[in-house]
């Protein structure tokens, strides 16, 4: 066994940290209070080849796998929780959709300029009614000859107004539902009867944008269906399963930078006549912080390590809820506990724990809810001694 | 064009410390990286290359350790590094430093320009480059900051502490680079895994590059290091208490009391 990671990865972190600290993290209160991440932000880290991380190069990616995005996640939101959503929508599921599932025809004319960041993308199944229950989509797609046509509405799709390709799902047999009824489309945004509307204005991740997506008798050709037809709810969980790893190593991120901002802040604030680093009630938060972040970084990095490896199967799935419910949840103490530790400080905006402690707060709730996770989690662990529970 | 950059991996003397008893400097947990100004001596000769075409070999004299800092360079577009790595070339002064890369050059062969940094963080010397341009025998321009090469000739601008100084050296050469002459540029993140997975560093040892094993390492240094210390540190300074009308008064007398005024 050996927990070193190789030294490219090494390099391809300390490029990311510097990136990230310099030309992000300045950025962030900015990027929070103008409810945007700069273009040309994004654009300086597709130059670097950060918006196709996890891609293969044939496919215009770094070729640096699951380990080398969950590096970027990491890294990234050390800094600022916006601009790692947006990366990690365009990357995490929108372009990974279309890796996972797509025709080498479509990974060309469509992956190749995502991983290069020429192109931005996002994946749209949340509706109104179907949250969680994203089984019960209702945006309709019907074969019209040689296209379909999409009507309906999507809610929350981050990066909605951005985004040049959307990964979308669209019921095609009302009778089968999620198991054969659903099925996934690159649209494109210059498609006709494709609309965005309304955008949200949220606790945190505010640089990141939340929209509505309308689908008016939206033409999409039947070469954009993505992955078997039918067959786009598999598409969808498996590109969930993924990006959920993602979410973990985010968590890791928020954790690590808020563990580093509470102890620099329990140095150097006197109290009593001494730092407050020497009472016990600190040091405690201190001690557990770190015992979580040292947990999450293996769950990570071994989920990461197994889909590396080629091993996506029931434990992987198993994993991957982990990664994103233990993720969330330290992130979401750990930020808490700097935030405590701050005292006022903490509550103030013209200190950056105030906005990872809103940023931090969505974690448990997008991609999969915690409880979800946990359903995922308990369900697979009874399947495996032979209960099926639905 | 084939350019010759050389290059030294250091400590990161930003997180670097002198233990107190031995004088000599705690590695452990530094991170190592590129000297900063051989980062600026290779993005000029990167520049260079998406400019007008060149071959960029990067050369570093040290332990197996310092082909990471290779490995960074190929990162970053390098296409060619060597490592010059063997015990009969440790415990070398500036010299035999100079006289061991200069072997390796030679062997290099048919180059158009070698490039320095103007000097390494953890030595502050500058005098590898001018030494390897002496041994080298071809002209020297250091402290440069802006450079065109053009009809085998390179026009250099030096950057001196009053002023500016152009030059004009015909090639071969060798320049030494300051940090003001550019802001390096990030690797990619497909070179960084292409640069462990795909490239190659090539190891030379003392019989690969020929050399005198008179003329390198500790044998070949004139100088030696005789003992090595922090100076001692600064007495704490003086705090005036009270008001700003009694601080004030305070410190004419101590200023007078010193005859400073």
């Amino acid at each position: 066994m050996d927990f070193t990671f190789p030294k490219e990865y090494e390099l391809l972190r300390r490029m990311i940290r510097e990136f990230a600290e310099k030309e992000v993290a300045p950025l962030a209160e900015e990027i929070d209070r103008d409810e945007r991440v700069p273009m040309e932000t994004i654009k300086k880290a597709a130059e670097l080849g950060l918006m196709g991380v996890p891609f293969p190069q044939k496919y215009g990616g770094a070729g640096a796998g699951e380990t080398g995005y969950c590096i970027l996640m990491e890294e990234m939101n050390k800094v600022c929780g916006s601009t790692a959503t947006v990366i990690g929508a365009h990357t995490g599921i929108g372009a990974m959709a279309i890796y996972l599932d797509g025709t080498d025809e479509q990974k060309k004319k469509y992956l190749v300029p995502l991983a290069k960041g020429e192109l931005i993308a996002a994946f749209a199944l949340t509706e109104a009614n179907a949250g969680s229950d994203a089984a019960a989509i209702q945006t309709r797609a019907v074969r019209d000859g040689n296209e379909f046509v999409l009507n309906g509405s999507k809610i929350w799709i981050t990066n909605g107004d951005i985004a040049d390709i959307i990964s979308v799902f669209a019921v095609t047999d009302p009778a089968l539902g999620a198991r054969g009824g659903v099925t996934a489309f690159i649209v494109e945004k210059g498609f006709p009867g494709f609309k965005v509307g309304h955008k949200e204005e949220k606790m945190g991740i505010r640089g990141s944008s939340t929209a509505e997506l309308f689908f008016e008798d939206c033409r999409v050709p039947a070469d954009n269906v993505l992955g078997i037809f039918g067959a786009g709810f598999l598409t969808a969980m498996k590109t969930l399963d993924v990006g959920r790893i993602s979410l973990g190593a985010g968590g890791l991120g928020a954790s690590q930078q808020a563990l580093k901002m509470s102890m620099d802040f329990a140095k150097s604030r006197y109290q009593f006549g001494a730092p407050i680093a020497a009472k016990q009630a600190i040091q405690w938060m201190i001690a557990d912080m770190a015992i979580e972040i040292e947990a999450l970084r293996s769950l990570v990095y071994r989920t990461a390590w197994m889909m590396d490896s080629g091993d996506m199967g029931r434990d992987f799935s198993t994993m991957a809820a982990m990664c994103k419910v233990y993720g969330s949840e330290v992130a979401c103490r750990a930020v808490d506990a700097a935030v405590q530790i701050h005292g006022g400080m903490g509550y103030m905006k013209s200190y950056p724990i105030e906005r990872m402690y809103r940023d931090a707060r969505i974690t448990r709730i997008f991609e999969g809810t915690n409880e979800i996770q946990r359903d995922v989690i308990a369900k697979n662990l009874f399947r495996s001694v032979g209960l099926k529970l639905r | 064009m084939k350019i010759v950059v050389m290059i030294k991996q250091v400590p990161d003397t930003t997180e670097v410390r002198l233990d107190p008893k031995t004088g000599t400097l705690i590695r452990e947990g530094v991170p190592s990286i590129i000297n900063p100004e051989d980062k600026n001596a290779l993005e000029e000769a990167l520049k260079l290359k998406e400019s007008q075409g060149a071959h960029v070999v990067v050369v570093s004299m040290g332990p197996p350790q310092a082909e990471d800092a290779l490995r960074e360079a190929l990162a970053m577009g390098a296409d060619e590094a060597i490592l010059l790595t063997d015990r009969a070339f440790a415990g070398a002064d500036t010299w035999a430093t100079a006289a061991t890369l200069g072997y390796a050059v030679k062997k290099i062969g048919d180059y158009d320009l070698v490039l320095a940094g103007r000097q390494a963080i953890d030595g502050d010397t500058a005098q590898v480059g001018p030494q390897l341009a002496e041994f080298l025998r071809i002209p020297q321009v250091t402290y440069v900051r802006e450079l065109t090469v053009a009809n085998n000739k390179v026009k250099a601008r030096r950057m001196l502490e009053d002023g500016y100084e152009d030059i004009e050296a015909s090639l071969p050469a060798l320049l030494t680079i300051v940090k003001e002459a550019n802001t390096p540029r990030y690797p990619h993140a497909a070179a960084i895994i292409n640069a462990y997975r795909e490239q190659k560093v090539t190891y030379w040892k003392l019989a690969d590059v020929e050399a005198n094993p008179d003329s390198v390492g500790l044998k070949g240094s004139p100088t030696q290091v005789k003992r090595s210390f922090s100076p001692p540190p600064k007495e704490p300074g003086q705090i005036l208490k009270g008001g700003p009308p009694e601080a004030a008064k305070d410190l004419v007398a101590i200023l007078r009391q010193k005859n400073i005024i």
